[in-house]
């Protein structure tokens, strides 16, 4: 199966890949995994005191498709606040990369680790 | 007809698997298309199709996972093109844990010795697991299915941990 440009180019140059300290107030962890391909995702958020995302970072073990979409997302939620960047939709990214359909749990994952994140800022500051 | 019945077979987790491999070897060659060079086409193409499903029901048949899993869909619940992702935050951190481990075995000279070390740990949690959806397996209650998915689901990540310290350990014997 044949790549797009773009996932090979954000697997061979990841943005924005490593982590934060998960126990930073500050920091949001989203671990979510595939269990169709065993694949599995770290995404970190840094947010601000008003909810927006000032860096992001993700770790993720899996095929080309996962790791582009987890760069991908870091890229996207950077300056979003939390309640714009839930609205990413796994569409959008398998759009962007061109992701065939055996590819689209991906992008799923990716969607849900935003989520996972979020969720986990959201419950760390009682919200 | 499932792939027990096909087999003749009870649909029990817990199978003979040289049995399961005999009954294959002769179902293939009852099966086989050459057999039926000389037959009609509408035999022919059955002979095709009945030899294909005695393949799929083999690989599906003979792997644990992939057993527990169709026994799931004969129950009435299909994992096998779930979509649904995997949130369980403890399970994941220890999945990417031992990932970062083997990432960081290297080419050193107890690299071999490191990766024994590790898939032996993964092998022993992996045969207690399947142990646990065995006894769920023969529960068959909703409470006990569920269970079995969650089982399976998890599963999944420990076999292709495997895999991958698998191709680690082919790596490192290329150097």
């Amino acid at each position: 199966m044949a790549y797009s440009e773009k996932v090979i180019d954000h697997y061979e140059n990841p943005r924005n890949v490593g982590g934060f300290d998960k126990n930073d107030p500050t920091i949001a962890t989203g671990m979510v995994g595939a269990p169709a391909c065993g694949d599995v995702m770290k995404l970190q958020l840094k947010i601000d005191a008003n909810g927006i995302i000032e860096d992001a970072k993700f770790k993720t073990y899996g095929c080309g498709s996962a790791i582009a979409s987890s760069s991908l997302v870091t890229e996207w939620v950077k300056g979003k606040s939390i309640d714009e960047a839930v609205l990413i939709k796994n569409t959008d990214i398998a759009h962007e990369l061109a992701l065939p359909p055996v590819k689209i749990h991906c992008s799923i994952l990716a969607e849900d680790a935003i989520k996972a994140a979020v969720a986990d800022y959201k419950s760390k500051h009682n919200q | 007809m499932n792939y027990f019945e096909l087999f003749n077979i009870n649909p029990e987790f817990s199978l003979d698997l040289d049995l399961l491999a005999n009954t294959y070897q002769r179902l293939q060659q009852l099966t086989h298309p050459d057999k039926f060079a000389t037959a009609s086409d509408r035999d022919k193409l059955l002979s095709v199709q009945k030899n294909a499903q005695v393949n799929d029901a083999y690989q599906v048949l003979k792997s644990p996972i992939s057993r527990a899993e169709y026994m799931l869909g004969l129950r009435g619940l299909e994992l096998r093109h779930e979509q649904q992702t995997l949130q369980d935050t403890q399970f994941l951190m220890q999945q990417m844990e031992w990932r970062e481990q083997l990432e960081d075995i290297d080419g050193s000279a107890n690299a071999e010795d490191q990766l024994a070390e590790l898939d032996d740990e993964i092998a022993q949690l992996i045969r207690t697991q399947v142990a646990s959806l065995a006894e769920q397996l023969a529960i068959n209650n909703e409470q006990a299915n569920l269970a079995c998915a969650d089982l399976i689901r998890k599963l999944k990540f420990m076999y292709k941990l495997r895999q991958e310290i698998a191709r680690k350990d082919e790596q490192l014997n290329d150097f």
